[in-house]
């Protein structure tokens, strides 16, 4: 099975990274963008088959190591 | 006067443990560097310093991988027990990732890599870090990171403030604030509510003679002589 893990910063934190972005989307006149967040993705090949087991070991990832979640929250997509 | 025994935690990618170790020698104390693979923090140290450098290339994200490093559990338990941890740069990130200091370092507002001289200033000094300083005391400290961004959320701010856990203010020459790097409130250091582990962006270490620029640095660590 394959977990898909998509990290990004808390609504609310200032996301420099996708301010700067925005900046440079606007330089190259790509108007109606109204805001940039950019995020980190992980993938992991899990050995588990069941999809249960497998949102909770990802979900334990997450909390532990995969994200910091004083200023990220997180997203997982289970592929089987 | 006793002989201050200080440990200094080297990760892969750690730094500046040399530069802290010639620091508190300088100062009269004995060191020990400790390879993040032990297990144990020897008897009798009296202050454990989380050295500033890239612990680990920062991958994912600065001090992550480094906090579940062997070491530390045994600086957990130091720490709990009441033992006197200081986390410079790195070190700093590494302690607010292991959750013994609050709040998290994020990349720097404007997205450089700081690497100058900068003014910080006294907050609270009922501390032993800061015991041998005058609140509203302005020193010259080199600064050198990407990720020193501080964020901790307003309520917990408020907290901090309330229980004297804001250390040091980012600041010009006379003391106005002046803030490199976005952190809330210019916060350049803070340290837990139980006053024995404190963090800090900038480096007292590299602050030792004057010579080099600013020995400022002498009189911020003393606070561990006693």
């Amino acid at each position: 099975m394959k977990a898909i893990v998509n990290i990004s910063l808390k609504a609310g934190v200032l996301d420099s990274q996708g301010k700067a972005v925005h900046h440079a989307l606007d330089a190259l006149k790509f108007d109606g963008v109204d805001d940039v967040r950019i995020g980190k993705q992980i993938v992991l090949e899990l050995s588990q088959t069941d999809k249960e087991k497998a949102l909770e070991e990802v979900t334990q990832m997450c909390e532990s190591l995969l994200a910091n979640t004083v200023i990220e929250d997180y997203e997982i997509e289970l592929i089987s | 006067m006793k002989n201050v025994k200080v440990g200094i935690v080297q990760f892969p990618g750690t730094n500046c443990d040399y530069d802290t170790q010639y620091a508190f020698e300088k100062l009269g104390c004995e060191t020990k560097l400790i390879w993040h693979k032990e297990t144990a923090v020897d008897d009798g140290t009296d202050l454990l310093v989380i050295a500033g450098g890239f612990s680990y290339g920062d991958y994912l994200r600065s001090g992550a991988i480094a906090r579940f490093s062997p070491i530390m559990d045994a600086v957990g338990r130091y720490a709990k027990n009441g033992g006197k941890v200081l986390g410079i740069c790195n070190g700093f990130q590494v302690l607010t990732e292991s959750h013994l200091l609050p709040g998290a370092l994020k990349r720097n507002e404007h997205l450089h890599f700081l690497s100058k001289h900068h003014h910080l200033k006294v907050v609270a000094n009922n501390n032993t870090f800061l015991q041998k300083m005058q609140s509203g005391e302005v020193v010259n400290i080199p600064i050198a990171h990407h990720d020193g961004n501080y964020f901790i959320d307003p309520e917990s701010l408020k907290e901090l403030y309330n229980n004297d856990q804001v250390l040091l203010h980012y600041c010009d020459e006379n003391g106005n604030i002046s803030n490199p790097n976005g952190s809330v409130d210019a916060i350049a250091g803070i340290c837990n509510m139980e006053k024995n582990v404190f963090g800090l962006m900038p480096h007292p270490e590299r602050a030792m003679e004057a010579v080099l620029g600013s020995d400022d640095g002498l009189k911020m660590l003393e606070g561990f002589l006693g």
